[in-house]
């Protein structure tokens, strides 16, 4: 196996495997939550809190866990942490609880949360598990928050509700809206890939003879 | 996540007693328990607390600001005004008597929920039963579908309708309205939980229309 170092178990997770825009997991509330920047940031506290909780416990208790069972008991430790989520929201936060509704409770099935147990906090010492959840969860929080921003400044002319534009500005209603998460998750991914390729063209210019790449850039 | 049969740590592994698989499991739920119970009870008064703020603003909102109110207990089928001693207030059904500034009554608030698309809608609606109208209406709990069901707290022209229509509330569709005040138009794409609402209220009326009429009797006007 590759050799790591805390540093890339921490930051592969926030951009190079970003959980929601590079493996695609965990859509559900990226595109159901992010209408304000607010809500995108209270989900991606929560899910954060439950990522960082579970792979704690996971990795604790992983030589104790038959393998039978694995998959109960992680998702049983996932709803655990995720129920004392929810009501820590509920008592410090309210309003924002109200607003995420239902979709607290839905961090118990984000596959997100699951596949880093079984992926990675089941095999690794606590330690290395911990800076894992820790850069997924960052990571999703700044998935959440790209989503986040573009969606509240162009569907209601506000960012964490001050105003940005002015009384002129007419909000893009549809931005709020759920096809307006679809819209903007897919420009994010577009403007993604269209910089990812952009580094490996000139990733593989480089690695040309000095010729070929002479010719091929004239 | 399966199990592939490639996956060497599950042929190398041997059968595990089930006896262990249920220690397991039973372990890790006790520890569920025990954590959640702790939290549950570190943040329960202030969820209460907050609770309590927010229905007593919901009572001055559907009363249309009044003056003062008084909170009235659901007792063997009467309304009283204070509990038998030794009983206690918690889970006690109560409506909320405003007055205005004069002191004569305005109105009951009064919170009913029933089963809407996805979990009990709970709502708090003013009522004043001398003349069978709704003063106001607010929702107090919904898990409704986030841009459809939730439409019945945020879209303000549905609320809004709530105000000084008459009992029995009847729903319909808005192609079909009349002008006629009993007649609530319901949202579209939100049909069961508006039509949810309109038979929450006409429910809870029913029940505690005769209670109401009797507590009037008994304190005299």
């Amino acid at each position: 196996m590759r050799q790591t170092t805390p540093q890339a178990d921490f930051l592969r997770g926030i951009w190079r495997e970003n959980p929601v825009l590079i493996q695609m997991l965990g859509l559900c509330p990226a595109l159901a939550v992010t209408n304000t920047v607010a809500n995108s940031i209270a989900m991606g506290v929560a899910t954060f809190f439950v990522l960082t909780g579970s792979s704690l416990l996971v990795s604790t208790f992983k030589r104790w866990v038959p393998h039978e069972v694995r998959i109960s008991t992680y998702i049983l430790i996932i709803a655990t942490f995720v129920t004392i989520a929810d009501m820590l929201l509920e008592a410090v936060v309210p309003t924002v609880h109200k607003a995420l509704g239902a979709f607290v409770a839905l961090i118990v099935v984000n596959c997100m949360i699951l596949s880093r147990q079984e992926a990675f906090a089941s095999k690794q010492p606590i330690g290395r598990s911990l800076l894992d959840a820790a850069g997924t969860g960052f990571g999703f929080i700044i998935a959440l928050l790209m989503m986040g921003a573009v969606r509240e400044i162009l569907g209601n002319g506000t960012f964490l509700g001050f105003s940005l534009f002015g009384p002129n500005f007419e909000p893009w209603v549809i931005m709020i809206l759920p096809p307006g998460g679809f819209l903007t998750l897919g420009l994010w991914l577009l403007v993604l890939s269209w910089v990812e390729r952009r580094r490996a063209e000139s990733a593989r210019v480089a690695d040309w003879p000095a010729g070929v790449a002479q010719r091929r850039v004239a | 996540m399966t199990d592939s049969p490639t996956n060497p740590q599950a042929q190398t592994q041997e059968d595990v007693p089930s006896r262990k698989l249920m220690v397991t499991l039973a372990g890790a739920g006790a520890m569920a328990g025990l954590m959640i119970v702790f939290v549950y009870g570190w943040t329960q008064p202030t969820i209460q607390a907050y609770k309590a703020r927010m229905l007593a603003a919901a009572v001055q909102e559907v009363l249309r600001m009044p003056a003062s109110y008084d909170t009235l207990y659901v007792h063997d089928g009467r309304l009283v005004n204070q509990l038998p001693d030794g009983t206690s207030a918690a889970g006690v059904e109560a409506v909320y008597l405003g007055y205005d500034a004069d002191g004569s009554p305005i109105g009951y608030a009064i919170a009913a929920g029933e089963p809407g698309f996805q979990d009990i809608i709970g709502i708090i609606f003013g009522y004043d039963h001398r003349d069978g109208k709704v003063l106001g209406m607010k929702v107090l709990e919904s898990k409704e579908t986030p841009g459809l069901g939730d439409k019945i707290e945020k879209d303000t022209a549905f609320v809004g309708q709530f105000e000084g229509a008459l009992t029995p509330l009847l729903g319909i569709k808005a192609r079909n309205a009349t002008g006629d005040p009993h007649e609530i138009d319901m949202i579209t794409g939100a049909t069961i939980s508006s039509r949810t609402i309109i038979r929450t209220i006409n429910n809870a009326i029913e029940r505690m229309g005769p209670m109401l009429e009797a507590y009037d009797e008994g304190t005299g006007p």
